[in-house]
């Protein structure tokens, strides 16, 4: 490495510190400051730590609320992301492996999926006529609507990675088509599989949008949706507003350290190819 | 008569997909351009013929909204492309700490939108927020940011391109990386400055990453609602609407007819937008 390099890196190093980093110290120091302090706004070491107090607080606000809505949030991701898993794979293997005219219709319906904006007004009438509206159920079943077509889309290219052989073992051993599925391509994609827990949980985890519309109601509130409401409520209590955000920042964090290489992968996939 | 033997890819593994796909998402699509068409209240609709979308190019607001999402879309494209090029261009020349400054960039985009829009109203605040204090020791009289309707949509837009400039740089740093070095050798044996590298090289072939980057980002922005519903809720007044929240305002109201227009209108504004684009990109592409 060159001193130039070294020189370069290090002014880096500090504005992308500035501009990046001061935010997320900032939640940090306004999260454990006590109320007077935190209304100050100023980006300051706390004079004194107040962190389990105001992490209990944020808790037990509004007859914890907060636990529910992570109850909630928790239910909606992994059911969605269990979905989005096995429908996607499957639609993914029978455009791979079984080509007809249909293929062209499924890749407009992912085309339309990645590019429509949902019609919310009449989305809400469809799952009201379903009694699906203000239901769990409907927002996993939403999020999988929404979310096929990046997974038709990762799984598809990935199983043509999979040779035809090992499916005709499978057959002439007298496996079902849905064993062939389920016990042979399906472990077989799991590295396709973890890029898309990565990436799906943390987007339908960070959705706010989504659950604002179809998902009213106090007792099916999720976290985004909490976050949002405590910010009218919270209006004199900084503290516990940004220790709530500091609570919604940890789950990506976490995931972020550990499935580093997952994400990059999902997010770059199909990108560069154009 | 002799059965066909049955395939082992039964067409009807698409079938799950299919029915969550065309009930939550086609039918409410197809739908929606009649139900723009009428008043309604979600048990009856009237027809009304076209009143709805008169109605939005009439009022001023609902106009300032179409425009508004231009600019939001086109700003935040258009910044996130070119420091997202810049970006990537620094973090793949090996500089120190590049890969920890890789993540600090990303990080942003993984982050709750909610969370980032409260963080920044604090920061923006005109008086006490620490980006004017930050600013007025550099002798600078900062502006109220998120409270001036000149300027309001145009800080959104700032909070946006902050969380997801990493997304952009992320889809560069791939792009870059599959430019083969032989092309800097050989304009580098030919004189080639930096600049010149940058420009003659670096640039044309990482094309196929800028399509994307501009294709999504520009999407992502004529449909943004939640970094805009976080700060401003589209004020003050409505300088700061957009399409989405026009939408969900129209529908908080009651108003699910001309909530259904403004969806329909997001829509064409996206195919508009965005096919001719995508298909002038494809055509470029041949004539390379």
């Amino acid at each position: 490495m060159t001193r130039r390099q070294r020189l370069i890196g290090l002014v880096s190093l500090i504005v992308a510190t500035v501009v990046f980093i001061v935010p997320f110290v900032f939640i940090l120091f306004m999260a454990v400051k006590s109320k007077s302090e935190a209304a100050l706004f100023t980006f300051t070491w706390p004079t004194e730590w107040f962190f389990v107090e105001n992490l209990i607080e944020v808790v037990k606000a509004r007859n914890y609320m907060l636990l529910l809505a992570y109850f909630n949030s928790t239910v909606i991701t992994v059911g969605a992301v269990a979905l989005l898993i096995v429908f996607g794979a499957m639609v993914g293997y029978i455009l791979q492996r079984r080509p007809s005219g249909w293929n062209k219709v499924i890749y407009a319906c992912v085309l339309m999926g990645l590019m429509v904006p949902p019609a919310v007004v009449p989305t809400i009438w469809v799952l009201q006529g379903l009694n699906l509206f203000k239901t769990l159920t409907g927002m996993v079943l939403i999020h999988v609507a929404y979310g096929l077509a990046f997974s038709v889309l990762l799984y598809r290219s990935f199983i043509g990675t999979i040779p035809r052989e090992l499916d005709e073992a499978a057959r002439i051993d007298g496996a079902k088509p849905l064993q062939i599925f389920f016990k042979v391509i399906l472990p077989l994609l799991k590295p396709v599989t973890v890029t898309l827990i990565v990436v799906q949980s943390i987007a339908i985890f960070n959705d706010f949008t989504n659950a604002l519309y179809y998902l009213p109601g106090k007792e099916n509130v999720t976290v985004q949706l909490t976050l949002f409401n405590f910010q009218s409520q919270f209006r004199s209590q900084f503290n516990l507003l940004f220790m709530n955000i500091l609570l919604v920042t940890i789950p990506p964090l976490l995931v972020f350290i550990f499935f580093n290489r997952q994400i990059v992968a999902g997010m770059t996939s199909g990108a560069v190819k154009g | 008569m002799a059965q066909k033997r049955a395939s082992p890819y039964p067409y009807w593994f698409v079938l799950p997909s299919a029915v969550v796909f065309i009930t939550l998402f086609l039918v409410p699509t197809l739908v929606s351009f009649w139900f723009s068409l009428t008043r309604w209240d979600l048990f009856t609709a009237e027809y009304i013929g076209l009143d709805n979308y008169r109605q939005f190019f009439k009022e001023p607001f609902l106009v300032q909204g179409l425009i508004n999402t231009l600019i939001y879309a086109v700003t935040t494209s258009g910044a996130k492309t070119v420091l997202g090029l810049l970006l990537a261009v620094l973090l793949t020349s090996g500089i120190w700490m590049q890969s920890f400054l890789r993540s600090v960039v990303f990080f942003p985009v993984l982050v709750s939108t909610i969370g980032v829009g409260i963080t920044f109203t604090v920061l923006m605040h005109p008086t006490k927020g620490s980006i004017n204090i930050a600013l007025s020791y550099l002798g600078i009289d900062g502006p109220t940011w998120l409270a001036d309707p000149a300027l309001a949509l145009y800080s959104v837009a700032f909070i946006d391109v902050w969380k997801g400039v990493g997304l952009a740089t992320l889809i560069y740093i791939a792009g870059l990386a599959a430019i083969s070095p032989d092309y800097y050798e050989a304009a580098r044996i030919d004189g080639a400055t930096r600049l010149q590298q940058f420009w003659r090289v670096t640039v044309p072939l990482v094309r196929p990453a800028t399509v994307t980057v501009i294709t999504l980002s520009l999407i992502g922005g004529l449909r943004s609602f939640d970094v805009i519903w976080a700060t401003t809720r589209g004020g003050p007044g409505f300088a700061s609407d957009v399409l989405a929240s026009v939408i969900y305002k129209q529908y908080q109201a009651g108003f699910y007819g001309l909530s259904t227009a403004g969806n329909v209108i997001l829509f064409l504004l996206i195919a508009v937008i965005v096919i001719p684009m995508t298909a002038w990109f494809q055509k470029r592409e041949l004539d390379l």
